[in-house]
């Protein structure tokens, strides 16, 4: 299974693996057989590994809306340092940015959010969503091939004003960017996504947002081992973003 | 008295008024006619282009017109040599916002690029300011077909139809005369080269003395520019008459091409 992981990233292996890799002492040294060199590749390059984190970052897209909660818990390792934690950020008007990583890191937000915002684009229109994510993702990819780069995960909710069509971006640490109708991140995946690719579609009501929402976080609450907090919920409508009241102290039946 | 206030281009004279800059002006209003007319569904741009001596290779290249992006043109009035400056640095700067931004740059935004580059020679470096006044047509999904120029001073302003060049308070008091907002690009076409037919010294045109370029829509909503070939401008000049008297020979040749209009020619 290990070895069936690296191999999935195929003959020429992302910039990400590449840079592991270098890491890696001379083979000979430190590892006598191959499963214990592809343990530590795995440790490395694999992003369950490197990037996988409690910390819930959720998006859906309706018919005339974004959702994005994001968990309220900062943590770091195992511990909680707070509970009121707000990961997102409103780029412009029409662009909310939803992030989790290292701590440091998330300064993402701020290096992207001026560039993106109406003021520096004063000659015409604060950019559109696709804009944003794009140069979301060129700074991202830009980093990552630098000494530094940033190991942030971000979604980016939207709503494009021109087309008039909500808009949701899936981007990870490694800058890769997909539009999406829904999406997670962390360990949210492996219990929301099942739920949302059930119940989903893309002409839903807020409403109905709302309820998918409510049985992504219930599911999170019975599963994930970990408590994150409930979640702050934004929403990002042809009126801009505004924050959702999510009531989020009532106990959910275990399964 | 002048002498000690128009060598730099920094200093402003004690009337207030920036020599350097008023000459590069006045260097442009010598250059050939060029204009550009805002139409619902496109823009037209038409440059004279001046033909120095009959020994010049006359290269089918354009020399006043160019392609800054794919979604904008513009016309050139000025020193050539100038203007393959700015546009190679408009070109670049389109490029990069593509590249950052994967979508178009926003016409004012490329315009605004430019006249900040123009603005910088008028201010400092102790260089002469740029000899060129651009007419820029575009489209982007936010505000449409917009037409442009911008002049040395680094000024810019929007407009429905305008010119620059010799002759151009002439052609610009036919265009208000005769521009109609409701035209489509066929008219405003026609309109184009009967301003310049006007406004040139020659009486009859030719695709040799103009040059002629349309941003437009296809049906499928694709935004397309086209700069026009020889034949079709000759067309489009014997449409409104206004076409140098054939030679006999020549006009028995029934292979005469059709104007550049969008509807003339096959998708690409």
């Amino acid at each position: 299974m290990i070895l069936k992981n690296f191999q999935a990233h195929g003959p020429s292996p992302a910039q990400a693996d590449r840079r592991a890799l270098r890491q890696l002492p001379s083979a000979s040294t430190s590892y006598q057989t191959t499963t214990q060199l592809h343990h530590r590749i795995y440790s490395l390059v694999h992003p369950i590994y490197t990037h996988q984190t409690a910390e819930v970052l959720l998006g859906i897209t309706g018919k005339d809306f974004t959702i994005i909660a994001a968990s309220k818990a900062a943590m770091r390792g195992a511990t909680i340092l707070k509970a009121t934690d707000d990961k997102t950020r409103e780029l412009n008007q029409h662009n909310l940015m939803a992030f989790s990583g290292e701590a440091g890191d998330t300064s993402i937000s701020q290096n992207t959010s001026k560039p993106t915002s109406a003021s520096t684009q004063c000659a015409t229109r604060p950019p559109s969503p696709a804009a944003v994510s794009s140069f979301v993702r060129s700074e991202l990819s830009r980093a990552l091939r630098s000494r530094r780069p940033y190991t942030v995960n971000l979604l980016l909710g939207g709503y494009d004003t021109i087309t008039d069509t909500p808009a949701l971006y899936w981007i990870d640490y490694l800058a890769a960017l997909a539009k999406v109708p829904y999406a997670a991140h962390g360990y949210a995946q492996y219990y929301c996504l099942s739920i949302l690719d059930k119940h989903h579609h893309p002409d839903i009501g807020f409403e109905r947002g709302m309820e998918l929402l409510r049985m992504c976080t219930d599911e999170l609450k019975r599963r994930l081992p970990v408590d994150f907090k409930g979640v702050t919920v934004k929403v990002v409508t042809k009126e801009g973003i505004r924050e959702v009241e999510y009531v989020d102290d009532k106990p959910v039946k275990s399964a | 008295m002048s002498r000690r206030y128009d060598s730099r281009t920094t200093i402003f004279s004690p009337e207030g008024r920036l020599y350097q800059v008023e000459y590069a002006l006045e260097a442009i209003s010598h250059a050939g006619t060029a204009l550009g007319i805002l139409a619902q569904d496109g823009i037209v741009l038409a440059a004279e282009r001046k033909v120095t001596s009959k020994l010049l290779e006359q290269d089918t290249s354009a020399e006043k017109l160019y392609i800054l992006n794919d979604n904008m043109i513009c016309a050139v009035a000025g020193m050539t040599a100038d203007a393959n400056i700015l546009i190679n640095y408009a070109r670049q700067a389109a490029q990069r916002y593509l590249i950052t931004y994967n979508e178009d740059i926003p016409c004012e935004q490329l315009v605004r690029r430019l006249c900040d580059l123009k603005q910088g020679y008028t201010q400092h470096g102790g260089l002469r300011p740029f000899g060129v006044s651009f007419i820029y047509a575009g489209y982007d999904p936010q505000r449409q077909f917009q037409l442009y120029q911008s002049n040395p001073s680094g000024n810019y302003g929007g407009w429905k139809a305008t010119s620059v060049g010799a002759n151009n308070a002439s052609a610009q008091s036919l265009l208000k005369q005769d521009y109609k907002e409701e035209c489509d690009l066929k008219e405003a076409c026609g309109l184009a080269v009967k301003v310049l037919s006007k406004t040139m010294d020659s009486t009859k045109l030719s695709s040799e003395k103009i040059e002629f370029a349309t941003v437009g829509r296809t049906e499928t909503g694709k935004v397309y520019h086209h700069l026009w070939g020889a034949d079709e401008i000759d067309a489009l000049l014997r449409e409104h008459g206004l076409a140098k008297a054939q030679d006999a020979e020549e006009t028995t040749e029934s292979a005469m091409g059709n104007a550049g209009y969008a509807e003339n020619r096959t998708e690409t």
